[in-house]
């Protein structure tokens, strides 16, 4: 039996919590307006300016650096030490390491967005620190392990809740994955260069078992653990089954580790490889859709809150996002599908449903919920939380209509062939094309940027005000005292 | 002894369905756990109300 609280609220590490939201925020406008803006270059080139340290291929690791690092690291490194607080009912172990962790985490990702836009990389996808960045995650990444522990090992609470699970097999699959990814020999004790330990396929092989891994656990798993405490709360309801939740768990850890391979289908991959991930891919629909529908099921009974609470409305349609993102993932891994798929903007498409769809949304959910519980007020305004939820949602689905477009047409052009075996279109056709399907994307892009504006604003607006109602209640406080003497 | 286990495990055509079985069985174990008893139903299902716990505690304080 769960055993009742034995610590106050006021005694929980609050402040690291507060550091790490407003700097996800701060990423995540950064890195969506990266996004954006290289969207604009695709549609319209003339935006690279002819400057270097600006141009796409320099810019896309600086864009998937401040989201998925900045941007959805910091949501995790906030609402995990949060939600092990709550759940353990226990301070957040350690003062000085949590800080660490803190500047550890900042100094990565601004340093990684800095080199990439000097030229500095390693050119592996998701992964393109450079050594001495790559050292200085690790040690974070540790002290992170070791605060989480110490937490769990402290807590008041005999059960270890299931957003726990979900976060300590994030930190623990991510250490190995970053650690095992990124082994590599520098060229010199004072040079950013280095070479990968592995070469030819098995390197292609290590970096997306990294590179699926990374979704499997940092973008899907961490953010279960989010889902699972949020939705409840939110919701006020307990979650729809644990046992479901214990299930699907086990599943989804036993599976993605399987299935990064799915990312080299038709190269130099031996085929049972190939053959392997895609059944796994497969059978990870069911866990996938496990945590879905026992997020969902969650709100049965309350299904009125989708009408009145646009904060329930970001949670839910996170998870349906994340449902749609998680059927068209195993499709996409059938080699008959991949075949068309592969190198086309679908994948990019699909990439987006997940990313902006289930992680962002899911993240600015739970951030509404939690931002005014950190601050002690309510949110400044809840029609601000309605505006953003809309632009986000058209955004999103402009956005990926857009790729599901260009992709699908690409895929076909290159595979079309005249009557005498000739094909049947030049590559730069296949790029004329795709001028309308990118000015529509980077449409969807705007609005999803301008929706994370209007969150910021809200959230800037809500701290002044939880400030101003302070200082209200202190000059309140003294009146009192003045007018009792 | 140990060398000769080693071997046998380098072989993909052992460690393979090894993988395969210790996997399975272990998932089973998980469901028959899970699912077999129904006072440990009880007792699982009761975790869900954690986050609500420290609700009341706000509250108090």
């Amino acid at each position: 039996m769960a055993a009742t609280s034995q610590v106050s609220p006021q005694s929980y590490n609050y402040d690291i919590v507060k550091k790490f939201t407003i700097m996800s925020l701060v990423w995540g406008v950064l890195g969506m307006f990266t996004g954006l803006y290289i969207a604009l270059e695709l549609a319209w080139p003339i935006f690279n300016f002819n400057t270097p340290e600006i141009t796409f291929g320099r810019l896309r690791p600086v864009h998937t650096t401040l989201v998925i690092f900045g941007f959805g690291g910091s949501a995790l490194f906030a609402t995990s030490y949060y939600i092990v607080q709550r759940t353990c009912q226990v301070r957040l172990w350690g003062e000085l390491m949590p800080i660490y962790t803190f500047w550890g985490w900042q100094i990565a990702v601004g340093s990684a967005a800095i080199s990439y836009m000097l030229g500095y990389t390693q050119a592996r996808e998701y992964a393109e620190m450079v050594w001495p960045i790559d050292i200085l995650i690790a040690v974070t990444w540790v002290a992170y392990l070791v605060i989480y522990v110490q937490t769990l090992r402290r807590r008041s609470q005999p059960h270890i809740y299931v957003a726990n699970w979900f976060f300590i097999a994030f930190i623990l699959a991510t250490a190995i994955l970053h650690i095992v990814n990124n082994m590599a020999m520098p060229v010199g004790l004072f040079s950013l260069s280095s070479y990968s330990l592995q070469a030819g396929v098995q390197d292609a092989m290590t970096q997306w078992w990294y590179g699926h891994n990374a979704v499997g656990f940092f973008l899907t798993a961490a953010f279960l653990g989010m889902m699972y405490y949020f939705v409840p709360k939110q919701a006020g309801r307990p979650v729809y089954s644990y046992r479901l939740s214990i299930i699907h768990f086990w599943a989804l850890i036993f599976l993605y580790m399987w299935v990064g391979a799915h990312h080299l289908h038709w190269t130099a991959l031996p085929d049972w490889t190939s053959t392997l991930a895609a059944t796994f891919s497969i059978l990870l629909l069911l866990p996938s859709w496990g945590g879905m529908i026992n997020g969902i099921m969650t709100l049965s009974g309350a299904w009125d809150k989708l009408r009145s609470d646009p904060i329930v409305r970001f949670l839910i349609v996170a998870l349906a996002f994340y449902g749609m993102a998680t059927f068209e993932g195993p499709l996409m891994s059938l080699k008959s599908v991949n075949a068309l798929s592969h190198y086309t903007d679908w994948t990019i498409g699909h990439v987006h449903s997940g990313a902006l769809g289930w992680v962002a949304m899911i993240t600015f959910g739970s951030f509404y919920h939690l931002i005014p519980r950190l601050w002690d007020t309510t949110m400044y305004s809840t029609r601000l939380i309605n505006v953003h939820f809309y632009l986000a949602v058209v955004g999103i689905i402009l956005y990926i209509s857009a790729l599901w477009v260009a992709g699908i047409g690409q895929g076909l052009m290159w595979r079309a062939f005249d009557e005498y075996g000739n094909l049947a279109y030049t590559f730069i056709e296949s790029v004329e094309r795709l001028h309308l399907p990118y000015i529509m994307r980077a449409l969807g892009g705007l609005l999803f940027v301008l929706g994370i504006f209007v969150m910021v604003y809200n959230v800037y607006m809500t701290v002044r005000k939880s400030k101003n109602e302070k200082a209200e209640f202190e000059a309140k406080i003294a009146d009192k005292m003045v007018t009792a003497q | 002894m140990i060398a000769d286990f080693f071997n046998w495990f380098t072989h993909l055509e052992n460690t393979k369905p090894f993988a395969l079985v210790l996997f399975f069985v272990t998932f089973v174990g998980i469901i028959i756990y899970v699912f077999s008893n129904k006072k440990r139903k009880q007792r699982l299902e009761s975790y869900k109300n954690i986050p609500f716990e420290e609700d009341d505690k706000d509250e108090k304080d």
